[in-house]
């Protein structure tokens, strides 16, 4: 943190973190710093850990060792219905939509935490104001519609829930181009509105571009940090993750 | 013949009304927790047991006696759940199986010794009673059974339709990840909808009470009715429940008739052996 200049405050902090499935450790003594407002993203090939380490913020996976923090507060051994209780919300990898429940009820479900219900309405027009489309098809089975329109319910969900911290993973997963380009408009259009960000993407190149601070994760391990424009440059993130 | 037939009919929904209330339960707790509740049965008997005890020492008929049973029976199974289910639900089936039946087993032993192995009835002021609709003549009992458990299921599928804990019980079952990403406690949800499917059960043995007797293992006879009507109903669907509760009703009542009362059993289980080997997810399955 800056001593001079402007004032950060760290948002969540992943203080060597390790996560494992049984004997397998799949993430080791990983650190992190999120700062509000801003947008980090951690890149890494598949299978580096990626998901394993939303699922430990999220609670989702018990973590092994280490500390998370959010706000000041220490959240490492919360269940997942209280860590969305204290604004963390995961947009899951695959969109996860519960396919036999309308647009409508998927979305109300993501403010089924305490902070949100009440303000169902309200929520709801501010997310038909990010996807007008969803409004449409609000009556439709979830399970019917597009991939592009399911990833819109999954991230619509997510902001239902009055994150204070996003976390997305791979949202342009499977998608159109076209479909790819408005879902990165979407983030940079959710950070304007205040809400940080934790993405996680396959998509490199784009989400270097709109990221503040980026994470290379590689077998379960933090290999790099830097800010989005300085990794597009560094060699190695060239070679391994760019292709050039 | 075409009376008969008409008679036929009314006799198979009504029971088959029952039944859909009896399976209903054990649809719910297998669709959200993915748990086959092998002590369905037990639960059944146990609240025939206690509607009879209600209806003897405080004359409490046991239509009445639902406003004791269902909030006792919704804590029965709640308490059930966190105590025996849940350490088990990471477990391989064959424990969770080998709980369930254990439990049941419990259960029946207990009733035996408290309750010997007698035959216990009640006889109520209605028992007897039928309503005649010219040709047709309608038990009331059953009459009153069927329309409890219609409405009981009619209002569970209103509150898992409108309720915010409704709607997470079926969010759980739809896509379990999720429903704990949403912020829905997943133990505190899988309490309650196990409390919820004992509940049913619960109700349906009161109803069931004046129609039958009650034994110490006379939930076997009962659960195997709502396997097969699971089964056909398609595991997890409430509404498939519904509908082969009424199937189920109706075959009870045809071959009562055409075949032979004694061998309705035998009708089920072969039932039971085509869905299985022609339509194995039931009439409303997807998997």
């Amino acid at each position: 943190m800056p001593i001079l200049g402007v004032h950060i405050m760290q948002l969540l902090g992943l203080n060597n973190v390790t996560t494992k499935y049984g004997d397998l450790t799949a993430i080791r003594d990983v650190s992190i710093n999120v700062e509000e407002g801003h947008i980090i993203s951690i890149v890494g090939s598949n299978g580096a850990g990626k998901t394993t380490l939303l699922n430990t913020i999220s609670g989702v996976l018990p973590s092994a060792g280490g500390t998370i923090t959010f706000a000041g507060k220490e959240i490492s051994h919360l269940p997942p219905h209280r860590i969305v209780e204290e604004g963390i919300i995961q947009v899951p990898e695959g969109r996860l939509l519960f396919p036999d429940m309308t647009v409508l009820e998927n979305l109300e479900l993501g403010a089924f935490n305490r902070r949100s219900r009440k303000d169902i309405p309200a929520l709801l027009e501010a997310v038909f104001n990010y996807f007008p489309k969803l409004q449409d098809r609000s009556d439709q089975m979830a399970g019917t519609l597009s991939g592009g329109e399911q990833q819109m319910v999954a991230i619509g969900r997510g902001l239902m829930a009055k994150p204070k911290l996003l976390m997305m993973d791979e949202p342009s997963l499977g998608l159109s181009p076209l479909v790819v380009k408005t879902v990165f408009e979407t983030i940079s259009k959710i950070k304007s509105d205040g809400i940080t960000i934790l993405l996680v993407e396959q998509n490199v190149l784009q989400s270097l571009m709109i990221s503040d601070d980026v994470y290379v994760l590689e077998n379960g391990s933090i290999i790099l940090n830097g800010q989005g424009r300085e990794l597009m440059d560094d060699p190695r993130v060239r070679e391994a993750y760019l292709g050039i | 013949m075409g009376e008969v037939i008409i008679q036929l009919v009314i006799n198979g929904l009504l029971l088959g009304g029952l039944y859909a209330l009896l399976s209903i339960g054990l649809t719910l707790i297998f669709g959200v927790l993915e748990i086959v509740n092998f002590a369905h049965g037990e639960f059944l008997m146990i609240s025939m047991y206690l509607a009879f005890l209600l209806f003897s020492f405080f004359g409490m008929d046991p239509y009445l006696s639902l406003i004791v049973i269902l909030p006792v029976f919704f804590l029965f199974g709640y308490a059930i759940e966190k105590i025996i289910i849940k350490p088990l639900l990471n477990d391989p089936p064959l424990n969770q199986i080998f709980a369930t039946i254990g439990l049941g087993l419990i259960f029946s032993n207990v009733a035996l010794l408290l309750f010997k192995a007698d035959f216990r009835t009640v006889k109520t002021p209605y028992s007897d009673v039928n309503l005649i609709f010219g040709n047709f003549f309608v038990s009331v009992p059953r009459l009153i059974a069927f329309l409890i458990a219609i409405a009981l299921i009619a209002a569970l599928l209103v509150y898992l339709k409108k309720t915010f804990t409704g709607k997470a019980i079926r969010a759980l079952a739809q896509q379990r990840k999720a429903a704990m990403l949403m912020g829905i406690d997943v133990h505190r949800t899988y309490a309650i909808a196990f409390g919820i499917g004992i509940a049913c059960v619960g109700a349906a043995g009161a109803v069931l009470l004046p129609l039958f007797f009650v034994f110490p293992t006379v939930g076997s006879l009962f659960s195997l009715i709502a396997f097969v009507i699971v089964i056909l109903g398609g595991y997890n669907s409430l509404a498939g429940s519904l509908v082969a509760g009424l199937i189920i009703g109706l075959i009870e009542g045809f071959s009562g008739f055409f075949i032979s009362p004694h061998l309705k059993e035998v009708v089920y289980f072969v039932l039971f052996i085509f869905i299985l080997i022609f339509r194995p997810t039931g009439l409303f399955g997807k998997r």
